[in-house]
């Protein structure tokens, strides 16, 4: 009985995931919009977009390969089962033992990977110039992003989420430096990766300077709907990642009550809301910078994780 | 028993070189040698896996009077020698059932054939061996035949230099391994790796034996820096001859590092771990960032091999490490990943080297530059390679990404090292090991993508069709072993475990129980990875997404031309190529790196002349490491030279003069 309710509520994360994802995305830009002092489309225009893109024909190009056509799937399927195992409303729950933060990282690897090649699939040059800076950044980010499992992983023994995230809600962790230093470092990976202001513009489209939308730029229909859903889920994957990591607060554990099921929701709902709040707001206020100084960007997040990490040792003394 | 069967196929594999000389103009020939090596490689293959799983053979020793009369020759089957000959007979087997199609479109096969078996023969023989003699006599006959192999098109530009590089290197290390191997044996001579055992080493002794097995093992691996001979010779043998080279030859290399610093040498000092994980962090990032500036498909797959040789010897340094500090556990997890990375890099690059001779069949061209679009006339080549990019990227579910995870887990246990040198490289390593990881995702997305996908961007990249049903079962079969290893790595990891428990003293717990069959190297509280569950997950979210769409939205498609925004280009030469692709990389690394500039000539308006633009790269290594030492050679020879013509009066002088300064120098000495 048990198992069955643990499976159950693993589903339960799946399908949260997947439904809140694009109302995350809406709700950002409706923020984002009300900053800029206009109305800006409704909260839920996100599912509309999907449901559109979705009855609409793939319009394909004459040379686009089978790559071209798994390619969005491959991606939706990694994203969605990475973040399906990021911990949200509850830790410790039947799938969370598939995979640490390490291979939650590497899936995500995986899943840019194939969008990757799927933007050098049909030979434009638009989607090489996004391949290829894609590549390049997450060159950068990736180091960091190991170099925070590191300094996380020296404090709590463990690069388990729901293991790190108990290890926080505990009382002896105390305020610690190297843990600010990682919370930083840790929103500049997550904007790299989901392609926000400063490092690519997500609300762009014709701009030398695009990243994520070069690479997707033949993509239509359904194919688009898929990798824009995956694009959501990884937004929210990034925003769960730091919630549950540096404000594990009102986190439920997995085989507790129903009641506290819900307010484990409850709290996660409130905390998206002021996460999201916050990178919109954060959004508006810096500028989109050159490609070239992404790299500044990111070596100062990787500088910041490898500090956070030697800081802890010299701390501890251990 | 076992022994026995091993030294009789390796026998008859040399026997069979031996008719393959006398048979080479006849064309049944090739199918007799390919088939040959295959039913050899198989039979090894099928021995030692056996004898790993059952524990039946663990050090079977075997001792026969040829050789040294008083030494003899003496073989020996223990468990890392059992693991490193399943690996060498994998890729041997693979090799020889992709060569029997490969082979023939091979212009002379009198070049190849021979040396093909011997030098299968030769890196069985390396591993058996069980006493220094013949440990450095099959040592030498494996480098003489792979570099026999390397000349195999000595005509074509760049292989005979290639050649001579490398039996420079190779001589060399050979050298110091024999220096090595003196020093190991002491002033009695015991030569039996026994012996060898049982004597002991001075701490001196001992640092010089590691400096020695550094250069000797490291240089024939591709260490950086000993790594220069490495992407010139592997790509230039024949492609099933370059698998062999970069996906076993380099293990055997391996396998002499870890069978003379953790089992002849004794107890290692802590430093020793420290200069281990400094060369092999080097190697990992010089490797990839080498592999992206490259254009030659082989080349590039060459490069890679130095950056994983480079993860192979991080996970081999923290093994050592732990052993120095007496950490038993940590260092049979650090060794395990390890040797399991040796066993997944074998897997992958050979299936890489394959799918890039497959590319040369096809097109004659391993300029990626000229390539484009094959995935259209190649689909079961393109998807081999596919699979292994990804695996040797470390993308999960893929078997890559397994021994780089371990990898990583054993660094996450550095803290625990009581040396604060320790201490702080094992997680600086561990931000290179990630930056290297990182990179080859990126340089194996430019691989493929510009080899693979695309338009064409030559007419013989366009024509190109399918290569034969051997090459693609020798593929294909390895890209299963690929997904195989990657979802389930615990059996892998429980037929290590007898080699982790003889070299360190422990292993790591068994896996093949646990609930799900997830890997838990150390405590489920700590880490653990559950491959299969997390392909059986992606696979389900995958098709579910697939079949609701298709069911229920839209599953129209419409063929059009390409849209890139409205702008309609005929000409192929607009696309991406291989170096545009690697430029932002080569801005942010290369500049520090390679010292690489761009040279831009724009003519002038009104001009019709093209605009050109020139990458210059610098290798620092070549030129600080190596001219020096080659223009000191050229300075020296001249002199010497100068001496072998003289009069007959400058020859007495020289006599004499030499004469007196030897009496002087007896008399000062007395």
């Amino acid at each position: 009985m048990a198992v069955i309710l643990d499976a159950l509520v693993q589903l339960g994360q799946l399908l949260l995931v997947l439904l809140l994802a694009p109302l995350l995305t809406g709700y950002v830009r409706k923020v984002k919009a009300h900053l800029l002092r206009r109305r800006g489309p409704p909260i839920v225009q996100p599912y509309l977009d999907l449901m559109k893109l979705l009855r609409k024909e793939v319009v394909l190009a004459h040379n686009a390969s089978w790559i071209f056509r798994v390619a969005p799937y491959v991606i939706f399927a990694t994203t969605w089962v990475a973040a399906a195992l990021v911990p949200t409303f509850a830790t410790g729950l039947v799938f969370s033992s598939a995979a640490d933060l390490i291979a939650i990282v590497a899936l995500l690897g995986s899943a840019r990977f194939m969008l990757a090649l799927a933007g050098l699939d049909v030979g434009t040059s638009f989607g090489g110039i996004g391949s290829s800076r894609e590549m390049m950044i997450a060159s950068l980010a990736e180091p960091a992003m190991l170099m925070i499992v590191f300094t996380l992983s020296l404090l709590a023994g463990s690069t388990q989420l729901s293991y790190v995230a108990a290890f926080m809600q505990g009382t002896d962790v105390g305020l610690r430096v190297s843990l600010a230093m990682a919370l930083v470092s840790l929103v500049m990976v997550a904007i790299a990766e989901n392609a926000r202001i400063p490092i690519d513009n997500p609300a762009t489209h014709l701009e030398l300077t695009m990243v994520h939308e070069a690479m997707i730029l033949e993509y239509s229909g359904r194919h688009l709907a898929v990798i824009e859903a995956a694009a959501s889920l990884q937004l929210l994957l990034y925003l769960s990642l730091v919630l549950c990591l540096f404000a594990p607060w009102g986190v439920a554990v997995a085989g507790e009550d129903f009641t506290s099921y819900t307010v484990g929701l409850v709290v996660y709902a409130a905390k998206l809301m002021i996460g999201g709040f916050l990178l919109a707001v954060f959004e508006t206020a810096v500028a989109k910078m050159r490609v070239f100084r992404v790299s500044d960007f990111l070596g100062i997040a990787l500088m910041l994780g490898l500090l956070a990490m030697l800081l802890l040792f010299v701390s501890r003394g251990v | 028993m076992a022994v026995e069967v091993l030294l009789w196929c390796i026998v008859a594999l040399l026997a069979a070189a031996t008719g393959a000389v006398a048979g080479s103009r006849r064309a049944s020939t090739t199918v007799l040698v390919y088939a040959g090596g295959l039913v050899a490689s198989t039979i090894i293959l099928a021995t030692v896996i056996w004898s790993l799983v059952s524990d039946a053979a663990l050090a079977q020793t075997l001792h026969l009077p040829v050789g040294l009369p008083w030494v003899g020759a003496h073989f020996r089957l223990d468990p890392l020698s059992a693991a490193f000959l399943a690996v060498v007979n994998l890729g041997g087997a693979t090799a020889s059932l992709y060569g029997l199609g490969y082979g023939r479109h091979e212009p002379e096969p009198g070049r190849v054939l021979p040396f093909f078996l011997s030098f299968l023969a030769g890196m069985n023989l390396v591993v058996l061996a069980d006493d220094a003699f013949t440990f450095l006599l099959t040592w030498e006959f494996m480098s003489l035949t792979s570099w026999a192999l390397v000349m195999a098109h000595h005509r074509q530009s760049g292989n005979a230099r290639a050649g001579y590089i490398y039996l420079l290197m190779a001589s060399f290390g050979t050298l110091s391994l024999l220096l090595s191997f003196g020093l190991l044996a002491g002033s009695d001579g015991g030569y039996t790796f026994d012996a060898i055992r049982n004597s002991h080493v001075s701490s001196a002794a001992g640092a010089a034996v590691l400096a020695l097995v550094l250069l000797g093992a490291g240089s024939k691996a591709g260490l950086v820096p000993l790594h220069v001979w490495l992407p010139l010779a592997h790509p230039a043998a024949p492609s099933h001859v370059s698998a062999l080279m970069s996906g076993v030859m380099t293990k055997v290399a391996v396998y002499g590092f870890v069978r003379i610093l953790f089992d002849l040498a004794g107890t290692p000092a802590w430093w020793w771990g420290a200069v281990v994980l400094l060369f092999g962090g080097a190697s990992a990032v010089m490797g990839v960032l080498h592999a992206l500036m490259e254009h030659d498909l082989k080349r590039l797959l060459a490069y890679h091999t130095v950056e994983n040789i480079g993860i192979i010897f991080i996970g081999l340094g923290l093994a050592l490490a732990f052993r120095a500090n007496n950490m038993l556990g940590p260092a049979a997890l650090a060794l395990t990943a390890a040797l399991f990375h040796v066993f997944n890099h074998s897997v992958f690059k050979s299936l890489l080297f394959f799918g890039s001779g497959a590319v040369l069949t096809a097109t004659g061209t391993r300029d990626m530059e000229r390539l484009g679009g094959l995935i259209h006339g190649m689909p079961f080549t393109g998807f081999a390679f596919l699979i292994g990019s990804a695996a040797i990227s470390a993308l999960p579910p893929f078997n890559g990404f397994v021994s780089e995870w371990l990898t990583f887990q054993a660094i996450l246990l550095s803290p625990q090292l009581p040396q604060w040198l320790l201490k702080f490289l094992a997680p600086a390593i561990g931000a290179l090991l990630a930056l290297s990881a990182a990179l080859a995702a990126a340089c194996f997305v430019k691989a493929f993508g510009i080899t693979f996908l695309g338009r064409p961007r030559s007419d013989v990249a366009r024509d190109a069709r399918e290569v034969d049903g051997f090459s693609l079962s020798a593929m294909i079969a390895l890209v299963c072993l690929c997904l195989i290893a990657g979802i389930l790595p615990g059996y892998f990891i429980d037929v290590l475990a007898p080699v982790a428990k003889m070299l360190v003293g422990a292993h790591l717990p068994q896996q093949t129980g646990l609930k799900w069959l997830t890997v838990v190297p150390i405590a489920e509280s700590r880490s653990s990875y559950n491959g299969l569950l997390l392909f059986v997950l992606i696979a389900a979210a995958g098709w579910l997404a697939a079949y609701v769409i298709h069911r229920w939205a839209s599953h129209a498609i419409r063929r059009s031309a390409i849209w890139g925004c409205g702008f309609e280009d005929s000409s192929t030469a607009t696309q991406y190529t291989a170096g545009s692709f690697a430029q932002p990389i080569r801005r942010v690394f290369g500049t520090l790196v390679f010292r690489a500039r761009e040279e831009i000539h724009m003519p002038s308006p009104g001009d019709s002349q093209p605009a050109r633009m020139h990458v210059h790269l610098r290798d620092l290594l070549w030129d600080v490491l190596y001219l020096p030492v080659a223009n000191g050679v050229a300075v020296i020879s001249e002199f010497l030279n100068r001496v072998q013509f003289l009069t007959i009066r400058g020859y007495l002088t020289l006599v004499s003069g030499a004469l007196v300064a030897l009496l002087v120098v007896l008399a000062i000495w007395q």
